[in-house]
């Protein structure tokens, strides 16, 4: 290798996020408490700088970089642009929460980036090693991030458990891989990929790789039977915490799973292809019927992700690119909707007081009616009642997986939606119907309220005019799975 | 009037209903209320030039609009009304100004939300009469649940809870295996969600046409409701305010049988065919049997909610009069006076009843007696829709029932036999329930204390009746607007598809 071939450009934003993130670490320790809006508006440029870094090294073609581990296309620059915009509005909704809890320090923006980093790194990668090197220091940020709340022992209990299982789910991953570079001779995505199209690789070798890394995929993405840490993690990580985990890192591990089974093993589509319906049926079903049970909102809202993921699962499962597309958007629109239901949460939270349970969000209409507006279209979304951006999303991986044939996962998947709908419909009840239990003002920062309030109202607008979003989904499938 | 007259007539009362919903909390409520007479108003009065420039001699689709929506999925914008959709568009507009002025005192809780809820739900349900997109239709058609799940909910009865989520849920399970229909038709289409491209399907094996068929009486059956999907509806009813049961009764029902002309019968003629005998047993159930329940209810917005199953079991009746693969054009447009009748009629018994709720709190028919002493113009005007609900010819329940019987009786004696029976069974229970109310002496304190209607009540009953004896004297006005759309419906689904 020489220093001509290191084409850094397409990873410009990255580095800068890496070296603006020292900057402020060094800067952190050396201010004090009060004057720690400095690192935190820092914290918010950056992320800007990274977008307008995105923008500008955009490129149609997928540029290679670092002797080709790392690659920058269509499908990560929109990702990655999606990523940068979703942790900054998990600061703008955290900023009060956590500085009611002394957490607003240093390091929580520090965790964060850096988790971004992790992220960014995964959505890039087109090779086994970098993918795991993003996964991991996603995960790592992750597990500090919650256990942050020392002396709260939920907190510690949750990031053990992440902690341990993910650590068996990434050797799983890792044994996987490892048996995939036993049967090609390599970890690079597009070389497994011809290796294993001209049939030079070992199949029982491979498909033994292949159950491997899906199994691992699936504890990353919180899929059943991998799902158990979910609720967990989700109830015992403080608000904002959980805001972080189940936003952005969604949409990573998407692309993080498209880029081994799609990019990587394609030729193998019909095996994972059963394998991923068979976990789609069982997330749609466990997740949606478990929620109904709960009392916990944030444990309700983990429960759900595991459905929205199953439901993801079955673009991805068509194995077609509008199948792909459709995925995207899926996961696209799942973190805007995340995103409203904990920032509410956030929003109705106060020091000593933690909004948490389906009780707490009683006669919230009579407190606030534009907050319960908010949360209305956000359940109604995540519902899949139109016209409502949910809707569109579940629409179209319906209508990929009926393209191909599979109604009667077409059938299981609206049924278990109908499901869904009931546990949706009873946070509106109480949000509607019920009378508060609570009536003490909720006080919300001025920004985030109007970031908020941009966030849900986008969830109606894409539900109206859907167009835009659905075209760049397709156009970055198109782009950048064509050209292996 | 103007070129793009559905998009108006959509968008305005949702418009409207916005700037309601922006006036905020209870202190500014009679702006509020203005303010949504004037979006109702707005939104009736730009309806109507789609009735007076009506081309009566064209069958087809009218006053269209094509814009392209969301082409990746082969979505578009795409409305126009014929002489059937146009008629409820119309109903629909009509239904909703008096709803806006029905809830005028009686709200007190959040007007300004329970205003906007209706004006958001009258555009959509305009929506979805007009769309001729099978995925804008199922946006509208879906999206009107929200606003009357919160209806029922926020200002419904002491059952609320229980009645918006079994609405909802029942409502959403025809629906969403609609969708898996709507998206295997849409590959079959040749790739477009055009309602009419899905008409003009040439070819589909009778088995396929069968299961898709299923799936759409799940969804309008559910929505009708027929029997035994029904068990929805006296809940909702019982438990919704007075709005929330006209617009229900009036609209949201017809959307069920609507959808029934639009799609099962057009799509799928054969399926619709061989499966006709089941919808006319159900329907002939509905009639009977829902009709020999309604007699025995000891609430009266139960007893108006079955009778309004029963009725909608003439609709439904109506439209399956096979004989060989032609269906009759008697029971169609017998059905089709039936449905826009009943809107009247209907809207007027809840309204009524809603009166009565007003003044005594009490929905029960033994809490009345006598009522007639104190409130004789309103017992005039109810003596009115209950006749019109029995039937009594001149006026329009009459002349929807006489159709489809006529129309049975061509195609099999014994179900128009049958279906006659509602006659007296209607006749049995709305005047029985009306003499027990509104006769007799006076009973209790309640109604002792009873008011007669005041100038505001006065004009929704005067222009609810003035409808419905219109309809009944001259029928004619509107079969004339249907005729041809309803003769383009038979043919059409004379052509088979196998």
């Amino acid at each position: 290798m020489n220093w001509a071939d290191l084409n850094l450009m397409p990873a410009l934003p990255e580095l800068f996020m890496f070296l603006a993130m020292l900057v402020i670490l060094m800067l952190d320790a050396f201010i004090s408490d009060a004057k720690r809006g400095i690192t935190y508006g820092l914290t918010l440029l950056t992320l800007a700088g990274c977008a307008a870094l995105q923008v500008y090294t955009y490129s149609a073609v997928p540029v290679h970089s670092f002797s080709g581990m790392f690659v920058s296309d269509a499908l990560s620059s929109l990702v990655k642009l999606a990523m940068y915009a979703s942790t900054a509005m998990v600061l703008v909704y955290s900023r009060q929460y956590i500085a009611d809890r002394g957490l607003f320090r240093g390091e929580f923006f520090t965790l964060a980036v850096f988790a971004l980093l992790g992220m960014n790194i995964m959505v890039s990668a087109s090779h086994f090693l970098s993918l795991y090197m993003g996964l991991e220091l996603l995960s790592l940020s992750l597990y500090s991030l919650i256990a942050l709340q020392r002396d709260e022992v939920k907190a510690t209990e949750a990031a053990m458990k992440y902690f341990v299982l993910g650590a068996l789910a990434s050797g799983l991953l890792l044994y996987g891989i490892s048996m995939i570079y036993g049967a090609t001779g390599t970890l690079d995505l597009a070389l497994v990929a011809k290796a294993i199209k001209m049939h030079t690789a070992n199949d029982m070798l491979l498909v033994f790789g292949l159950v491997f890394i899906v199994a691992g995929l699936c504890f990353k993405l919180g899929t059943v039977p991998f799902h158990m840490w979910v609720p967990d993690v989700y109830q015992g990580s403080a608000t904002a915490v959980t805001l972080m985990i189940g936003a952005a890192p969604k949409l990573a591990a998407f692309v993080f799973v498209l880029r081994i089974l799609v990019q990587g093993l394609e030729a193998m589509v019909a095996d994972w292809q059963a394998m991923l319906a068979l976990v789609a049926v069982l997330s749609m079903a466990i997740g949606n019927i478990t929620a109904i049970a709960q009392t916990n909102i944030k444990r309700m809202l983990a429960y759900s992700t595991i459905s929205h993921m199953g439901f993801l699962l079955l673009g991805l499962l068509a194995g077609t690119s509008d199948g792909y597309a459709a995925a995207l958007f899926y996961s696209l629109i799942y973190v805007l909707m995340s995103m409203v239901s904990f920032g509410i949460l956030l929003g109705l939270s106060r020091a000593g007081f933690e909004c948490e349970t389906l009780d707490d969000l009683k006669g919230l209409n009579s407190r606030n009616s534009w907050y319960a507006l908010l949360m209305l279209l956000t359940m109604f979304s995540m519902a899949g009642v139109p016209p409502l951006a949910g809707f569109y999303a579940k629409f179209a991986v319906i209508k990929a997986i009926v393209d191909i044939h599979l109604y009667w996962l077409a059938i299981i998947a609206v049924m278990m939606s109908l499901i869904g709908a009931f546990y949706y419909l009873r946070v509106v009840k109480n949000i509607y119907f019920d009378e508060a239990q609570d009536t003490s003002a909720i006080v919300m920062r001025a920004d985030m309220k109007l970031v908020l309030s941009i966030n849900a109202v986008a969830l109606l607008v894409l539900g109206m005019l859907p167009e835009r979003v659905i075209e760049l989904c397709i156009q970055a499938m198109k782009q950048s799975l064509t050209v292996i | 009037m103007f070129t793009n007259q559905l998009s108006l007539v959509i968008w305005a009362p949702i418009v409207a209903g916005l700037l309601v919903l922006a006036t905020g909390g209870d202190q500014r409520a009679n702006l509020a209320r203005w303010l949504a007479v004037a979006g109702a108003l707005i939104g009736f009065l730009l309806s109507l030039p789609l009735f007076t420039g009506f081309d009566n001699l064209n069958g087809g689709m009218q006053f269209e609009e094509v814009k392209p929506w969301i082409a990746s999925f082969g979505i578009q914008y795409h409305l126009g009304v014929d002489g059937i959709s146009m008629l409820f568009v119309i109903l629909n507009s009509f239904t909703t100004l008096m709803v806006v002025l029905a809830g005028w005192q009686v709200i007190q809780k959040r007007p300004a939300q329970y205003m906007a809820a209706f004006l958001i739900m009258s555009g959509l349900i305009n929506g979805a009469f007009a769309a001729l997109d099978a995925i804008l239709f199922y946006v509208f058609f879906e999206g009107m649940l929200i606003p009357m799940y919160l209806i029922i909910g926020v200002w419904g009865g002491p059952r609320r809870v229980y009645a918006s989520f079994k609405f909802f849920l029942y409502t959403l399970l025809g629906s969403l295996l609609m969708l898996v229909a709507l998206i295997y038709l849409y590959f079959q289409a040749g790739k477009t969600f055009d309602i009419q491209a899905f008409q003009a399907i040439a070819k589909i094996p009778l088995n396929v046409q069968i299961l898709l068929f299923i799936a759409f009486f799940l969804s309008f059956a559910v929505k009708v409701p027929m029997w035994p999907v029904h068990t929805w509806l006296p809940d909702a009813h019982v438990e919704a305010p007075t709005g929330g049961s006209m617009v229900l009764a009036a609209i949201t029902l017809k959307i069920g049988a609507y959808g029934f002309l639009r799609f099962a019968l057009p799509i799928l003629p054969d399926a619709a065919r061989e499966l006709s005998w089941i919808m006319v047993a159900l329907s002939l159930v509905a009639v009977v049997y829902i009709g020999l329940v309604a007699l025995v209810q000891s609430d009266m917005k139960k007893l108006v909610a079955y009778s309004s199953i029963s009725h909608m079991g003439f609709v439904t009746l109506g439209l399956f009069m096979f004989t060989g693969s032609h269906l009759n054009q008697w029971a169609v447009e017998g059905a089709l006076v039936q449905m826009v009748s009943h809107g009247f009629v209907s809207a007027g018994m809840f309204f009524c009843i809603g009166v009565m709720y007003d003044r005594v709190h009490s929905r029960n028919i033994a809490d009345y007696g006598g009522v007639a002493n104190k409130m004789p113009i309103f017992a005039a005007f109810m003596m009115l829709f209950a006749m019109a609900n029995s039937g009594l010819p001149a006026t329009s329940g009459f002349a929807g029932e006489f159709m489809v019987i006529m129309g049975a009786v061509q195609v099999n004696f014994w179900y128009a036999a049958l279906a006659a029976t509602t006659l007296i069974f209607g006749a049995a229970y709305t005047l029985w329930m009306y003499k027990r109310v509104i006769f007799g002496e006076v009973s209790n304190h309640h109604v002792e204390e009873m008011a007669d209607v005041n100038k505001r009540e006065f004009l929704v009953l005067a222009v609810l009746a003035i409808a419905v004896l219109g309809m009944g004297l001259y029928p004619q006005g509107f079969v004339e607007k249907m005729h041809l759309s309803v003769n383009d419906l038979i043919a059409h689904v004379a052509q088979t598809k196998l």
